[in-house]
Formats: structure tokens, sequence, C-alpha cells
């Protein structure tokens, strides 16, 4: 009866952390400016199909995309033995599915092979980040909270996959035994190869082992649940949105400024659409913070999981410029995080003097290539390129900040129509003394 | 029996006057009215628009920078009014069909005019050459390429940015000759330094240029001709070879001007 009081408080506690920290992480994502990605549904939900839940993107690099798989796959199936965790804490019961007659075993065998499914994942993940040392987790970026966070998922997800053998394992000698109201329910295919490490044992260790275990797996996971919105770990949640938002025009379309298409018809001596207003407050240009990114920008920093696909593709990276599309993500995060924490704090006008441009700097925004090496490869369909267009249109037309060579460039596009300083008179000189063999 | 014969390359205020509408325009694009190099792959797409006797005009003097590379350097206000004038120009001559060799004047045309009111059917040289080859229009039986081998330098702006990764080889593909893939190829392609403004400015520091990479891809390969589609790729990779001392080796072409050499034209 306690233990049913104390189960139910804690879940109402983990469920009602949990939502707070949801919330706060869509209300920061709904600082940003508004975009209209509710187009196409169709498109979008077969995008999510293709992309999200069968992650054909993570195969690019096929031994991280397969244990991916594995693990992803394991969590949520394994998670089908949480509903019957569940049942049993709030009701008292003691594994209440077991009605289920000779498929229970059936069952609990199938989750108990997702659950290897995931151990084997996360050990070789810890291996390739830990000692094998993979490149793309170890750069500037990388430090020691991204490295931590990365171990400490794997590490529980370990832990919280191996207490469910030695859950089912105590719980099959007990019913052998014939013990208090472990009744028969079959054995389970993987835990009985943990039997004998623990077949000797009195049956009071055991059912504190059964019990321990079912305690660790059960306040494991509500602590995990509620550590993911703190962690790279949210792209649980996020990414299946985020692939659904996802940008649908070709990947080389970058988004257009229709709030100075007016401004310029009228430099240009144009005659302005009746429909076509100037908003003087949408007239900043580009992004300086992130409230000037739109919310889609936002989901985005929240969709990493800081994999480094994009940095290892990245042309600029690849020659060791200080550009890393991860790195901007991060950046975007840890500063959203940080406005958000303001909003808390201080109310929602309050501004510190900080903006993206303290976690970005200008040579990392002047060094890409806008090649969508990065975009492509994202698995969960995040626009690196985007933000980084944004911020330098704050810089070129804010700061009047572009590089001297852009500078030139751009006032000969304007004198004379070409980046470079040739008069637009001579554009057909090329055209002079063609000849063709006619046969 | 050859003959020389002169080309007069049609412009489109002449033309126009005639009251004759060119089925194309040929938007030469800035890199191909004055960069040196690229001036002999228009001069080379000319030559076999004229073979086959395509209907079409170039802008001249009229046309301007496509703004690309102002937008992707963040200059927004420079880009819309390049991107304004232009629509006006290329409306007033009813202009329907756009052909260009540079794939980033093919990507604003194609994706971002439209926003604009700019509405164009726009075709990307590689993708011309390979309607007219399937369309048994351009034939090609030389052997003057039979035994070389090429590679291709997928540019990103009509790769990842468009999707375009058939046409360029399937056009490679009716000349014959070898063509050996580098192992970053396609979607996985690397960029060869140029876009999003790098062209024009001095690279952020680094251990490597980003062309020196790529030329090093192009070399794994063994190939005798490096094959590009893009003006900038055409300057990054002529660079790459010469650091690399493999121009008198390793030759670098566009699409445009393998077909113009083994046509003879």
């Amino acid at each position: 009866m306690i233990s049913t009081i104390v189960f139910a408080l804690l879940l109402a506690s983990a469920i009602g952390l949990f939502t707070y920290n949801v919330r706060k992480i869509t209300r920061n994502i709904k600082l940003g400016k508004d975009i209209d990605r509710k187009d196409n549904p169709v498109k979008r939900w077969l995008l999510v199909f293709k992309v999200a839940i069968f992650q054909s993107k993570m195969l690019g690099l096929p031994i991280a995309g397969i244990l991916h798989l594995f693990v992803y796959a394991g969590f949520i199936l394994v998670n089908i033995e949480m509903i019957e965790v569940m049942v049993d804490g709030l009701a008292g019961t003691h594994r209440a599915f077991s009605f289920l007659g000779k498929f229970y075993p059936i069952i609990i065998s199938a989750t108990e092979f997702f659950a290897l499914l995931v151990i084997i994942g996360c050990v070789v993940f810890l291996f390739r980040r830990n000692v094998i040392r993979l490149p793309r987790f170890w750069k500037p970026e990388m430090t020691s909270w991204p490295r931590l966070d990365a171990n400490i998922i794997l590490i529980t997800e370990v832990v919280l996959m191996t207490s469910v053998f030695f859950l089912n394992a105590s719980d099959y000698i007990l019913q052998t035994r014939e013990y208090g109201h472990y009744e028969q329910v079959g054995s389970f295919f993987l835990s009985s190869f943990f039997v004998p490490l623990i077949q000797n044992l009195p049956s009071d260790s055991l059912v504190f082992i059964d019990r321990a275990c079912w305690w660790l797996h059960i306040v494991g996971i509500m602590l995990f649940l509620n550590y993911i919105p703190y962690s790279k770990h949210f792209h649980v949640f996020v990414s299946f949105p985020n692939v659904y938002f996802s940008k649908l025009d070709p990947a080389g379309k970058i988004a257009n400024m229709p709030s100075i298409t007016r401004e310029i018809k009228s430099m240009l001596g144009k005659p302005v659409e009746p429909e076509e207003t100037t908003d003087m407050a949408a007239l900043s240009f580009g992004a300086k913070d992130v409230k000037d990114l739109t919310w889609k920008g936002l989901m985005d920093a929240y969709s990493c999981t800081e994999c480094g696909r994009c940095t290892r593709v990245c042309p600029a990276n690849i020659t060791g410029k200080k550009l890393s599309p991860r790195k901007v993500m991060m950046d975007a995060r840890d500063r959203l995080e940080i406005v958000g924490k303001n909003i808390d704090k201080k109310g929602k006008d309050f501004t510190d003097d900080k903006s993206l441009f303290d976690f970005i700097s200008a040579e990392e925004l002047w060094a890409c290539t806008t090649c969508n090496a990065c975009t492509n490869e994202c698995p969960v369909n995040i626009d690196q390129v985007s933000l980084i267009i944004e911020m330098r249109r704050y810089l070129v037309m804010e700061k009047a900040a572009a590089p001297g060579e852009l500078n030139a460039i751009f006032s000969n596009i304007e004198n004379n129509g070409a980046p470079w300083q040739f008069s637009q008179q001579d554009r057909l000189l090329w055209a002079n003394e063609l000849y063709i063999n006619e046969k | 029996m050859t003959e020389k014969r002169k080309i007069e390359v049609p412009v489109m205020a002449d033309v126009f006057a005639k009251g004759q509408k060119p089925e194309y325009l040929l938007w030469v694009g800035s890199a191909g009215a004055f960069d040196d190099r690229y001036k002999k792959v228009i001069r080379a797409f000319v030559k076999i628009l004229t073979h086959l006797k395509v209907d079409y005009a170039v802008l001249g003097t009229e046309e301007s920078s496509s703004g690309d590379v102002a937008r992707r350097a963040g200059n927004e206000m420079l880009y819309q009014m390049q991107t304004l004038t232009n629509i006006d120009i290329l409306k007033m001559y009813e202009v329907k069909k756009i052909i260009t060799c540079d794939p980033h004047v093919y990507n604003t045309f194609k994706n971002e005019y439209p926003d604009f009111g700019g509405n164009f059917e726009v075709i990307h040289h590689t993708q011309f050459l390979q309607k007219m080859i399937a369309e048994g229009k351009l034939k090609i039986d030389s052997n003057l390429l039979k035994d070389k081998t090429l590679t291709y330098h997928d540019p990103c702006y009509l790769g990842r940015a468009n999707g375009e990764y058939n046409a360029p080889r399937e056009v490679l593909g009716a000349i014959p000759s070898t063509l050996k893939e580098m192992k970053r190829n396609k979607s996985q392609a690397l960029c060869c330094g140029a876009g999003g403004g790098q062209m024009f400015k001095e690279a952020e520091k680094g251990d490597k240029e980003v062309f020196m990479e790529r030329t090093e891809d192009v070399l794994e390969t063994g190939a005798d001709i490096i094959v590009t589609a893009c003006p900038y790729c055409m300057v990054m990779m002529t660079d790459g070879l010469k650091y690399k001392n493999k121009e008198d080796q390793i030759k670098n072409y566009d699409i445009a001007e393998l077909i113009e050499q083994t046509l003879e034209l």
C-alpha cells in the first residue's frame, strides 16, 4: 500500500516536472519569428515516416545508423514492458499482464531481446566515443559537458536495460521456488542466462534484487525523463516535429525577405502593390539574436543531438577553419536557454546586452560556402545554412560589417552589374571573332 | 569538307525589334562575360547551340548580375534590386525559357526569382544537352576521348541544391570515354570552396584551401580530365591543378567544351 502511494507520487511529480520543462522549451521556441510550415501535410507526413520514423538519413553512416536503430527501436519496444510496470506500480499487482498466459513469456522475451540490442548499441557507442575517439566526437565544441552528456545518456540506458535482465532472472528463480506471490508465468529467454549468476542466493535476497531492480528501472526512467529536457537527448521528442516542419523547397533556396521588397520597389521607382506594406517592426535585417530567427530555426537548435555529421562533411571544417555547423546549432541552443532563463527570472521584456554574436563569431559565419553538405547530412533536417545567412544579413545590412573584398563586389554589382570591375558595355565582348566549323 | 563560319550571336534587343521571339534566352552570367577561362565555355556552348540550330538570343549589355552572390553574402537589398531589375528586362522581352551554364544563376532563377514574380522555365546547360542527346539531335561518335578517363565534379548548386546528378552524367555517358567517380560524389560531393561569396575573398584561417582538398579527390581517381559544369568550380579546380603542378597531366573542362571538342566545332 505504501509502495503504491510512493509510486503514484513519484510518477505524478516526474510527469509534472517534465511537463513544466517541456512547456518552457516550447515557450522558448515560440520566441522565434513566424514562418508558415503547415502547407503540404501529405508530403510532410511522408517525410516524417521516411526521415524520422525510419531514419533514412542515419544510414548514410551504416554502423552508427544500424546501432542507432537498435537503440531507438529497442528503447521504444522495451517500454511496452513499462506499461506493465506502471500498472503494477499503481495497482500494487505483480506482473499484471501475466493473464496473457503462454503469450506472456513470449512478449517479455521479445522485450528482453530489444533490451539486449539497446545494450549492444550503447556499449559500442561508448567505445566509439571514449576509446576509439572518433574525431567528430572530439571537435573543439565537444567540451566536457557535451561529452559527459553523451556518456550519461549511454550509461543510463545500459543500466536501465541491465536492470530488466536481473529483474526477470530473480523473478524466474522465485517462481520456480513457488515463493510468495511469484506465480508461475514461464521463463524468459534472455534473462535465463542471468539465472546461474544469482541462483544460489537465498530467496529473500532474490526478492531484494527483484524489488531493487524494479524500483531502479522505474525510478531510473523517471529521472532519465527529467534529465532529457536539459540534455541534447531532447532530440528523442523534438526531432519528429522538426522533420515534419522541414523546409520543403530545394536546398538551394534561401528564405526571402518580403519585408524589404516594397522599399526596394519604391527605390527603383516601381509601382507598389497596395497589399505590400512595410512593417517597420519587421524591418530589422537578419538575425542578431535568437528572437530574430524563425521558430523553426529555434526548434532546429533543440533538435540537434550533437552527432557532428554536419561538421564531418563541412568543407570549411574539413580544411581546418573555425566554422562547425554543429557548434552553430549548439550555440543557438545555449543562447536560447539563457534568453529563456532571463525571462523566467526577470520577466519577458528583459534583455541582457548579449546576443548570438557572443557565441558565434563573424569568422565562423564568413567561412560558409553555402554548399548544403550539412543540411543534406543532418538526420533530423536541421537547416544550419539559413541561420548562417540570417546572421550574415545582420552583419551586412545592420552593421555594414562584411569583409572588405565582399564590400568591393557589392559596389561592383551596384555600379556595373558584375562582381568584377568591368563595364556593363563590355558584356558581349566574349562573342567577338567566334567561328564554327561547318561540315 | 569543313568550312569556318562566323557566328553572329543574336542579341535580344535586335531580335525583338524585328518582331521575333527566340525560344530560349541564354543567360551568359558575369563569369561567362568577363572571366577569361569561362568565356571559352560560353563560346563552346554557343557553338553547340549554333550547331543544333537552336533559336536563342542573349541580353548582351542589358544583362546584369543575377544577384546570387549578393544574397548569399547577406546583402539582400542589393540582391532584390538586381532581381527586380532583371525580371523587368526578362518580362519586357517576354522570355519564357532561360538556359544558363551557371548553377548559381540556375538556382536563383529557378527557386528564388518566383518570389518576385519572375516565373521562367530555367534550364541548366547540362540538362539542355541531356535533352538534345535523348531526342537524338546531338550525337557524338568521336573517338577523341575514347582512351581518356573523366571524372565529374558535382557543383553544389546543381547537385545538393537542386538534386540534379543525372543530367551531366548522362551527357558524359554519351561521349565515348571512361567515367570514374571520385570517392565523394553526388550528394556527398565536396564543395570546390567558392560558393556563398568565397570566390571573391580570402579564405578564413585554416590548414588548407577547400579546392586543394577537392583536387586531391580528383588526383585519387587517376582521371585525365576533370569535368565541371559551373564557373566557380572551373576556377577552383584550375587553381587546384596548378598548385599541385598537375596542369600538364590533367585537364579541366566544362561539359560544353567536351562536346565542342568531340564534335570538332
